[in-house]
């Protein structure tokens, strides 16, 4: 399996999402270049992520103008074929800005920029990103985003909770689901989501920023062992 | 022929506008007071190259539908006028 991160003008979480696929993970990992067209070197049970950061200046609508980089166009096709896209802060946002999962990111209701450790409740373990994690776990992973405020329409929001897409709400400590675990007003605390065939996922929190002991948390570790995971044993079978 | 397209997009009213509600909050700093509800939203004036006002107002719509709003959040409307 190989990964690809793709860089886009203004994102700023390619580095450390590079390292630790890299030198933590020990994987096969390759930038792009959001001019790329062409992925064609990329196979179904690879992974293209969008990283974090503030592409195009986070102007119209974060994610908004990234949205039509050639290499988006690329991505969606790849992601209708069976590849896994993985999409971390801005990339979730660019995400839904191409409509590859549902909804968007609202400004923060506070309208504070909030950089953090937040608590997320793990709600399934049925996704490539949360496959080895108990569902109920609580992991302890950065967010910082102004635009992190997950909305739907209610239609497709009941959808999404029917078909057991939430893979990650905002939680105290303990789990619990509550209005001052929210740190944006994300309705239902939804922190995280996939898509219905489960091979698109996009969260606020930032994963890659806890995966090694020296940064005092290595909770976000767990996120890319699910993925090595499930990818191992697909190529098993 | 050119034409100017004046473009106005909102968040839903449903939608908690953080910005709105912000202005709002400290226009009691200017001494004003009565002001019920501030919703913020984009204005946008594009100039732009057409054969005919309703070819202008076809690539307006498909700016404001595929960039300048998004629809689960935000609604759009616009004028066009012909420039001298």
């Amino acid at each position: 399996m190989k990964f690809g991160v793709v860089v886009f003008p203004g994102s700023n979480c390619d580095d450390d999402m590079v390292h630790v696929l890299r030198n933590v993970m020990q994987q096969d990992v390759v930038k792009l270049w959001h001019k790329d067209r062409d992925i064609d070197s990329f196979e179904t049970g690879d992974c293209i992520v969008l990283p974090g950061g503030f592409s195009y200046g986070d102007y119209v609508r974060a994610g908004a103008i990234a949205r039509f980089s050639p290499i988006v166009d690329a991505v969606i096709e790849f992601a209708n074929s069976g590849g896994y896209v993985w999409g971390i802060c801005n990339g979730f946002q660019i995400l839904c800005e191409a409509g590859l999962l549902p909804g968007v990111l609202l400004r923060n209701s506070n309208h504070h920029f909030v950089c953090k450790n937040v608590f997320l409740r793990t709600e399934t373990n049925n996704s490539p990103i949360t496959s080895n994690i108990m569902p109920g776990k609580v992991l302890k992973i950065p967010i910082a985003h102004a635009e992190g405020r997950y909305y739907d329409n209610p239609a497709e929001l009941q959808q999404l909770e029917d078909n057991g897409q939430v893979l990650f709400r905002y939680a105290t400590a303990d789990g619990a689901i509550t209005e001052a675990a929210n740190p944006n007003g994300a309705i239902n605390n939804i922190a995280g989501i996939c898509n219905e065939q489960r091979n698109v996922f996009g969260m606020m929190p930032h994963p890659e920023r806890a995966a090694e002991t020296i940064l005092g948390n290595t909770d976000g570790r767990l996120l890319f062992e699910s993925m090595l995971a499930t990818t191992s044993s697909k190529m098993l079978v | 022929m050119k034409y100017i397209a004046e473009i106005d997009i909102m968040p839903h009213k449903e939608l908690l506008d953080p910005a709105g509600k912000t202005v709002l909050n400290n226009l009691k700093n200017l001494d004003i007071s009565g002001v019920a509800d501030i919703r913020m939203g984009k204005h946008v004036t594009m100039t732009l190259e057409a054969d005919s006002e309703s070819e202008a107002a076809d690539k307006v719509e498909k700016a404001c539908k595929n960039l300048l709003a998004n629809l689960i959040m935000e609604k759009y409307e616009f004028s066009i006028q012909e420039m001298e």
